[in-house]
């Protein structure tokens, strides 16, 4: 049913147009602008009365005058679904980017998304290997998992994100993922590397890219990752795909949102980021996991640049605040040349506990890892009591310490762009290697059993050299 | 009146505005064609303005708004336990079965099963005088929890017939003289604090089982405390530690615009936990609120008064109930975003000017009180408050510090450093003790409140000294106060962390808690008089013995062993005095 053509616009603000209208407009309902030169622009109805209708411009307001055409949709914004999204690059809007044909739909999909009955949700519990220590080792990633990388600018947070995506699987499962990526105002230069590397590893045919970069209109981005999400819901759970989101850059989403929020003269919340933001966030995030009876599964990547590397800047925050544990990258590990420069103090995953151990990973993950963080925690601490006592006030245990958390970055951290390692021989193991640097006494974290079996100098029967 | 027909004026997300009705406040009203369930929130001349608990995109103007008289209001009665309900009481497997696995909207579903049966046994016989709150029968509704039937508000007088027998909680069990039918379901509307007598002081400890929780800083049966604290400092944890282990009879868990998992973790887990109270599965007494952060803002305001009200309705049996709030900060925001949908004139930080005074209403509805009945009962409060960028300097943070009596600070720094739970020693406090240490001598120990003031000593004392440590090393320090230094260690590493998520250490009682924090006092005094003996530090803080005691806690049957591993650590540190 599109409906009439209005030409009753009295404001322009920012990226909103205000009009008087003389049927009712539903609320969230899509809208086109059609402009005196012939052009068409997009929008959505944001609020909705008797004497006035709002609608958020997706391309931005230039050229919008009172002689403007709208015209009311009638529906809420839907995607058209299929399996050919597989293969495909679209717009920040949904159209083909790749000058393909478009979407033959089985499906029109609302896109802002249902939320997931809690009650039927399943607990994510399948490790997935990354093939980096780490993660794997100290943030281990399980399938259906929410885990954003917290970065900053001038970080090397794309070639993590693209690791991640080239090495992920489930250790012993052949099921391979599908990637779905999601630009959101990134640089042209960007969005290429990631294409490049993911024509180059062949990823690309197994992926739907959706694409809005930094000269494309701003407000577009607030709906780019929620077609990305829609997308994914529809492989993984219509199709059974298990589905890696990696969406970048999510401080350009804020931005957008807090445009929204501005124009419409709103109280702001903390820095001027509107106070659902918490909110509009977890809409995105929260369609991340695993749900009863279907196959598939989400597990979301999603990249943010904190504005001057502050952890509590709203955007890290209140993604931290939702996401279950985040990847910290650290400017001071890749000033000293480690890639990739994860800061394991600060990272977390919520959801390793269900994924390691016995039968999933190995019996002394859980050990290895709390014994890992423990000594680098305190080796690293040392070292700002160093730099002003000097080492000649240390004692043995904390002389060996401060060791570790040198080798801990320099043989543990540090691994090649291409390097797989996988979390028994390649993680565990070295991590026991470099652990046998500090003496056994000291190593209170570790199970003695697990000492006894996997410790290079006590491993019952040393079967080295 | 009640059935009077408006339409929608304007939609603005959650929040609608209809013309043409004049409802009372918090009325519920049907909004739109799909008739979506919202109450209402503000008159203002002829608009009255919604706050709509489902998704509100599809709507437009012009679309009916019909009332329905009532308030918004739960039901209670038996079925409440094991169920696991979104903010305004839908039962969300009943929504599974009617939608699938998404949230979709226009279904209503009722709290309670209205068709199940359920076995009532009287209590009260013909000719007995009842009112309000008294109980006239019981239900066993799970294996451990006999759900006990009271006489619904405003009704009273002589029991014309009551029978016992298999009935749904619609049909009528007792009829009283003057005609008042009485079934075992009945409604409260969620924002009226249901009635009690009287409240009295909290003089009992809810037991926790963390250590440094009911040793430090206890909370009382009926208490009320907050737990702010950064983004994986262990909120949830902590709370989810005492929905499993507290010796409440009752727990009412809310996940309040929180992460899905977490709740999908509760369901998953309870089942298969036995409650060392009871010994039976913790699901037994549980009932489960959850409003993800994705679900409707609308409903997340909704869903503490939800689990308030169902809280007290327990209290109201003469139950010792404890309700845990995961997290108050997203209630308060929830709030925030009607308000300034509202145009409200927004306070401190855009939230609304009554932020306080809804934070004090809601903690208010704690305490231990004497029900109509005459018993005893109680409703503990646990908050957890997420401040942004967690500074506490915060509106929410800072109205709940006003109002709770314990504070249970997370702190990052050592959430950093894996010391779990990361509560704050210095900073945190319970406002209890003094109320309490009676019941700790009469049922633990006599000098129990002195061994934790000589305990949270030494902690102080070790912050003191860590501040000169930091200037010129711990080696430079007297051989007296390094010792000091690796008593307050062991506290912190044998005591005060707590492994959450290992089989054994996850829960102490008290006595354990006693004789552990006696085994560290007497580690300190042999330690003392080894080396005035001659001993050395490094010796005497080895021992073996000392290692066993520590590491023993991980394993079963540690409270049967504490004390022959405390003898021979004394033995043990004495023959090294000797060998030197
Ligand atoms: N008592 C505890 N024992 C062991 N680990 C804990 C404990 N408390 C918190 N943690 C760890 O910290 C992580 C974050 O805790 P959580 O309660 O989810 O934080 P918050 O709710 O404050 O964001 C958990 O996933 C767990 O790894
Ligand atoms: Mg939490």
């Amino acid at each position: 049913m599109s409906g009439k053509e209005y030409r009753t616009i009295t404001d322009v603000k920012g990226p909103l147009v205000f009009l008087n209208k003389t049927e009712p407009v539903s609320y969230g309902e899509i809208v086109q602008l059609m402009l005196s030169d012939g052009s068409i622009k997009n929008g959505q109805v944001l609020d909705t009365s008797d004497d006035q209708v709002i609608v958020q411009v997706f391309e931005g307001t230039a050229s919008v005058d009172r002689q403007t055409g709208v015209k009311f949709l009638g529906d809420v914004f839907k995607l058209p679904v299929s399996k050919g999204l597989i293969g495909r690059i679209l717009d920040g809007a949904g159209r083909p980017r790749d000058g393909g044909p478009d979407i033959v739909a089985d499906d029109m999909a609302d896109i802002i998304g249902a939320a997931i009955n809690p009650y039927s949700r399943q607990s994510p519990e399948s490790f997935i290997q990354t093939g980096i220590s780490a993660i794997d080792a100290c943030t281990s990633l399980v399938r259906g998992q929410k885990l954003p990388i917290f970065s900053a600018s001038g970080l090397p947070h794309n070639d993590i994100a693209l690791q991640i995506a080239r090495q992920a699987k489930l250790v012993g499962s052949d099921d391979d993922f599908v990637v779905v990526f999601c630009a959101m105002g990134i640089t042209a230069e960007e969005y290429n590397f990631f294409v490049h590397d993911l024509e180059r590893t062949g990823a690309l045919e197994n992926s739907a890219l959706f694409v809005n970069l930094a000269d494309d209109p701003a407000v577009e981005r607030l709906i780019t990752p929620r077609l990305a999400l829609t997308a994914a819901e529809y492989l993984a759970f219509e199709h059974d795909y298990h589905v890696l989101v990696i969406y970048t850059d999510m401080t350009n989403y804020c931005e957008s949102l807090r445009q929204i929020g501005a124009a419409r003269e709103e109280v702001p919340g903390r820095r001027g980021y509107p106070g659902y933001m918490y909110t509009d966030l977890a809409m995105l995030y929260e369609r991340a996991g695993l749900v009863k009876g279907k196959k598939g599964s989400i597990t979301q990547f999603p990249i943010l640049t904190m504005p001057g590397d502050d952890i509590t800047h709203p955007i890290p925050d209140l993604s931290g605040y939702i996401t279950e544990g985040q990847i910290v990258i650290s400017r001071e590990l890749h000033q000293k040349g480690i890639y990739p420069p994860i800061n394991v103090l600060p990272s977390l995953s919520r959801l390793m506990n269900a994924g390691i151990g016995d039968g999933k990973t190995r019996e002394d993950h859980k050990s290895v890892s709390d014994q890992l963080y423990a000594a680098y925690a305190q080796g690293k601490e040392l070292r700002g009591l160093v730099a002003i006592v000097g080492e000649d006030a240390l004692n043995e245990r904390d002389l060996q310490l401060l060791k570790f958390a040198d080798i801990f970055e320099h043989q543990f951290l540090r691994q090649s762009r291409d390097e797989d390692r996988s979390i028994s021989e390649g993680t565990l193991d070295l991590a026991w290697d470099l652990l046998s640097n500090i003496d056994t006494k000291y190593l209170v974290r570790l199970d003695q059993k697990w000492i006894d079996k996997y410790h290079p100098n006590e491993k019952s029967g040393k079967e080295e050299e | 009146m009640s059935n009077e027909n408006g339409l929608i004026y304007r939609i603005s997300g959650p929040v609608v505005t209809a013309v043409g009705i004049s409802p009372r406040m918090y009325e519920v009203v049907r909004v739109g064609d799909e008739g979506l369930m919202g109450e209402v929130i503000e008159l203002h001349g002829d608009q009255s303005v919604i706050q709509v608990y489902e998704e509100t995109s599809g709507i437009s103007p012009g679309e009916p708004v019909i009332r329905t008289g009532q308030t918004l209001s739960v039901q209670l009665g038996p079925g409440l336990l094991t169920q696991i309900y979104d903010g305004i009481q839908r039962p969300l497997p009943k929504l599974e079965e009617t939608m699938g696995v998404f949230i979709t909207r226009g279904v209503d579903a009722d709290g309670l099963d209205l068709e199940r049966e359920w076995e009532f046994n009287a209590t009260v016989k013909k000719g007995d005088e009842v009112s309000s709150g008294h109980v006239i029968g019981t239900v066993q509704e799970t294996e451990t929890i006999e759900h006990r039937v009271m006489v619904p508000p405003n009704v009273s007088g002589k029991v014309k017939s009551i029978k016992s027998g298999t009935f749904n909680i619609k049909e009528t069990v007792c009829v009283l003289e003057d005609g008042s039918e009485i079934a075992m379901m009945q409604e409260w509307p969620v924002r009226h604090p249901r009635p009690f007598v009287q409240k009295y002081a909290p003089d009992v400890p809810l037991i926790t089982g963390q250590r440094i929780l009911d040793f430090l800083f206890p909370l009382a049966k009926g208490g009320t405390a907050g737990i702010p604290g950064p983004f994986g400092s262990g909120k949830t944890v902590t709370q989810q530690q005492l929905a499993k282990w507290s010796d409440a009879q009752i727990v009412v868990y809310i996940g309040c615009g929180e992460r899905g998992n977490e709740m999908t973790e509760v369901l998953d887990e309870f089942p298969h936990l036995i409650d060392p109270n009871t010994n039976k599965p913790l699901m037994n007494r549980t009932v489960m609120i959850a409003n993800t952060s994705n679900m409707p803002v609308a409903a997340r305001e909704a869903s503490v008064y939800t689990g308030i009200t169902i809280a007290e309705y327990f209290r109201d049996m003469g139950y010792n109930v404890a309700l845990m709030a995961d997290s108050t900060s997203r209630w308060a925001e929830a709030m925030r975003e009607i308000s300034s949908r509202l145009e409200e004139m927004p306070g401190e930080e855009g939230y609304p000017a009554y932020l306080s005074s809804r934070l004090a209403e809601f903690y208010e509805r704690a305490g231990r009180v004497q029900t109509l009945a005459g018993s005893d009962g109680s409703v503990s409060v646990i908050g957890a408050v997420s401040p942004p960028g967690g500074d506490i300097s915060e509106p929410v943070s800072q109205g709940t510090l006003r109002i709770v009596k314990v504070f249970w600070g997370l702190d990052a720094g050592l959430a950093r450093q894996r010391h779990f739970p990361a509560i704050n020693w210095l900073n945190s406090y319970s406002l209890y003790p003094q109320a309490l240490d009676q019941w700790y001598r009469d049922n633990i120990a006599p000098d129990f409140p002195e061994v934790r003031t000589e305990i949270s000593t030494l902690l102080q004392i070790e912050s003191e000294l860590q501040e000169i440590v930091q200037l010129v090393g711990s080696d430079a320090l007297p051989i007296d106060q390094q010792l000091t230094l690796e008593v307050a260690r062991m506290i912190r590493e044998f005591f005060l962390q707590q492994n959450a998520f290992h089989d054994v250490d996850t829960f102490s009682d008290l006595d354990l808690q006693y004789h552990m924090a006696k085994a560290i006092l007497t580690f300190q005094e042999e330690a003392k008089k080894a080396i005035a003996g001659g001993g050395q530090l490094e010796d005497v803080v080895n021992v073996p013995a000392r290692t066993d005691l520590m590491r023993g806690r991980f394993e079963k049957g540690y409270a049967e062993r504490i004390s022959d591993l405390v003898s021979e650590m004394s033995k043990q540190i004495d023959a090294s005095m000797e060998a030197n």
